[in-house]
């Protein structure tokens, strides 16, 4: 860029600055709409004209992780003070606490959810990484006979709709009993991510030098001692790249979630509006369900940052 | 410290020939250095040796053993590569330190630590240790890739255009520490370099390649005075050796289209079956000189200043011819001058094959 800027390229700086604001409030406009409504009390949820000034409550998320029922007695004033503030929280709202018999807080199924996300995402991700970049080396590394085709044969599996396959899929995996299982999921997002994680791992291992590896084997290193001494380490952006990816795609996965579990193995997002349907929906429970949803990808995303702006350049920007 | 021999080398990439019935013998402790143009296969012979790449055909040996089946890690050759042999996750220690800790031949600490100091001093790098090595100039990269060669006591060097990312100054010095680091080791090196200035300083021997080929193998001074043909005669030297065509008549040298002749006495040596054959005449430049009394009439074409001499291109008709002379002489571009050479110093090659008389045989 020279150092001199002339009048012109100065507006264009402008416009195009204006242009990312654009954009950049497009895409946050929704997110700031669900973690206002996940912290609004429930009769400011739905007002016409949206409500933006309000007292933030936590109450929402209790709700979120307790199963509730309607009060129809309001409670007695010693109940109200025996009980812990979270609880009062709910008897705010005209609904109390469901306990068992022996008086233990009975749990919503979100948190449950929320861990068959975790299990099932993190898993696959780590396989389909894991698998992809073995793959990849191999593919970047060595001459392969047909090498050219089998890489067209891993990206033809993802070229039909995912959907299209769902019905044989739900049949044979009720066939051998992966219906309802965290296994069966993980098999399935793998399965899914795998020729994707496989595609963009031989990109980022072309681009390592071989003469990396080359000079380790001279300096009397094993194949697999320089793959995970120098490769690895080098192929660090991709990897971390490839995992936003595939950790992206599984957590947010629908369809086959909604197809191939309902309770044991449920993950999020099919959950979650399963909650609307039963009677007049609480909008902030499922906002403060849709918010903590948000989070572990932010979290990932954010903690990868530095990887993944180099790493989605594909290296073009790799110095 | 080892003694490598290539026996009838042949590699071809798809269909693409890099090399072709190629013959080295380097001998223990000798500096040889492998000189040719890009492309003509240096690299590649190298990988050969190193274990990186199977000759399609014919046999390496180390030390009279045929190691086909030897890995890279059991060849025991250091490499130092063209580019890239640096990890720029590694500080410029742990890239000297990582040669010496394979399983197969670690070394304890206090020995690691020790070479590597050594290597620093040597390659005056050691206020670079700590630094990762993408925070160095492309010369200190070099000299750190050199470094993780010669912490190693390897039974062969290799080393691919170490020097070539480097200034004038710091390869000259480089050259020297290379040179006495081998004769302080007493170790082979195998040198790859397209520049003849620091084969035909360092070699011990050289070995010209050309197309994948071997053209000549010979001491410095065997190739630059004694090129086996037009090639190595026009690769060699700076400026090159002048090639001119032309034939012998009654012990003169004719040359053809330039029409001038200069007095060969050297005809008689290579014998009368000289006489009328097509030829090329090769004279170097230092062998050119100007006299007021010389037999042929020139024109100064253009005028290098290189300090203690000049190089004249001088134009007869319409070819053009390079002189070195030294610095005082005075003259004018276009200015008219007589020039001869030295007869004793011409080598004849065929005008057909290029090769030189004497080599012939
Ligand atoms: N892996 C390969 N696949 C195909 N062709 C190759 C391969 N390696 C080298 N070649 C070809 O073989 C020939 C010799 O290459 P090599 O690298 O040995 O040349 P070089 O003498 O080292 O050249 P430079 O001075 O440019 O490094 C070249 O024509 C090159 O294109
Ligand atoms: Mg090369």
């Amino acid at each position: 860029m020279a150092a001199v800027t002339t009048s012109t390229e100065r507006s264009l700086n402008k416009l195009a600055i204006v242009g990312v604001l654009i954009v950049t409030i497009i895409f946050l406009a929704p997110i700031y709409w669900i973690a206002s409504t996940a912290f609004k009390p429930r009769n400011l949820a739905t007002t016409i004209p949206p409500t933006v000034v309000f007292q933030p409550e936590i109450s929402p998320f209790v709700k979120l992780f307790t199963k509730r029922s309607q009060l129809r007695t309001a409670p007695t004033p010693e109940q109200y003070a025996a009980a812990p503030w979270w609880e009062r929280l709910v008897f705010d709202g005209g609904e109390k606490v469901v306990r068992s018999g022996r008086g233990e807080v009975q749990w919503s199924g979100y948190p449950n959810r929320f861990m068959n996300s975790l299990i099932v995402a993190i898993t696959s991700t780590v396989l389909a990484v894991g698998m992809g970049t073995f793959t990849a080396y191999g593919f970047s590394r060595f001459r392969i006979k047909g090498e050219q085709d089998l890489l067209f044969f891993i990206l033809s599996t993802r070229m039909l709709p995912p959907v299209v396959v769902a019905i044989p899929m739900f049949l044979m995996y009720r066939a051998v009993g992966l219906n309802d299982t965290h296994w069966g999921l993980i098999i399935l997002y793998t399965a899914f991510n795998l020729s994707f994680s496989v595609w963009l791992m031989k990109g980022f291992m072309d681009e390592i030098p071989k003469e990396y590896e080359e000079a380790a084997l001279v300096d009397g290193y094993t194949r697999m001692e320089a793959f995970f001494k120098i490769v690895l380490p080098e192929a660090a952006t991709g990897i971390a790249a490839t995992a936003v990816f595939c950790f992206i795609t599984a957590w947010n996965e629908y369809a086959f979630a909604l197809i191939m579990t309902n309770r044991r193995a449920q993950t999020a997002p099919p959950f979650i509006p399963s909650q609307v349907g039963s009677g007049l929906p609480d909008w902030t429970v499922i906002a403060a369900g849709t918010f903590l949803f948000l989070l572990p990808v932010a979290i990932f995303t954010f903690l990868l940052r530095n990887h993944l702006l180099r790493g989605m350049s594909f290296g073009a920007i790799r110095k | 410290m080892a003694h490598i021999q290539l026996k009838n080398i042949s590699k071809t990439f798809g269909n693409h020939t890099a090399l072709t019935g190629l013959n080295l013998d380097i001998a223990d402790g000798e500096f040889f250095v492998l000189l040719g143009e890009t492309g003509a296969g240096k690299t590649t012979t190298l990988r050969m040796i190193a274990g990186l790449e199977k000759p399609s055909e014919g046999q390496v040996f180390i030390d009279g053993v045929d190691v086909a089946n030897w890995g890279a890690a059991e060849r025991d050759v250091a490499l130092v590569l063209q580019q890239y042999s640096l990890y720029p996750r590694y500080t410029v220690r742990e890239n000297l330190e990582f040669p010496l800790k394979p399983k197969i031949r670690r070394l304890p600490d206090a020995e690691i630590k020790d070479r590597v100091d050594r290597a620093a001093r040597t390659l005056r790098i050691e206020h670079l240790l700590d630094r990762k090595t993408d925070r160095l100039s492309g010369g200190e990269m070099q000299r750190v890739s050199i470094g993780r060669a010669i912490v190693r006591k390897p039974r062969v060097f290799l080393m691919d255009e170490p020097l070539s990312a480097l200034d004038a100054k710091l390869r000259e010095a480089l050259r020297t520490e290379l040179k006495n680091l081998q004769m302080q080791l007493g170790a082979t090196f195998l040198f790859v370099t397209h520049d003849q200035i620091e084969a035909m300083s360092m070699g011990d021997k050289v070995g010209v390649l050309n197309h994948g080929r071997i053209v000549q193998t010979g001491t410095p001074y065997e190739i630059y005075n004694n090129p086996r043909d037009t090639y190595v005669a026009s690769f060699v030297g700076s400026p090159p050796m002048n090639l001119i065509d032309g034939k012998l008549v009654d012990g003169r040298a004719v040359m053809a289209p330039l029409n001038f002749e200069l007095p060969f006495a050297g005809g008689a040596k290579t014998g009368a079956a000289t006489d009328g054959r097509p030829l090329v005449f090769g004279i170097r430049p230092e062998d050119v000189y100007l006299e007021t009394g010389a037999p042929v009439e020139a024109r100064i074409h253009d005028v290098e200043n290189h300090g203690v001499e000049k190089i004249l291109t001088l134009r007869v008709g319409d070819a053009m011819l390079r002189a070195t002379v030294p610095a005082r002489t005075d003259v004018e571009i276009e200015q008219p001058v007589r020039f001869a050479w030295n007869p004793d110093k011409v080598v004849l090659f065929d005008k057909g094959s290029g090769i030189s008389l004497r080599h012939a045989g």
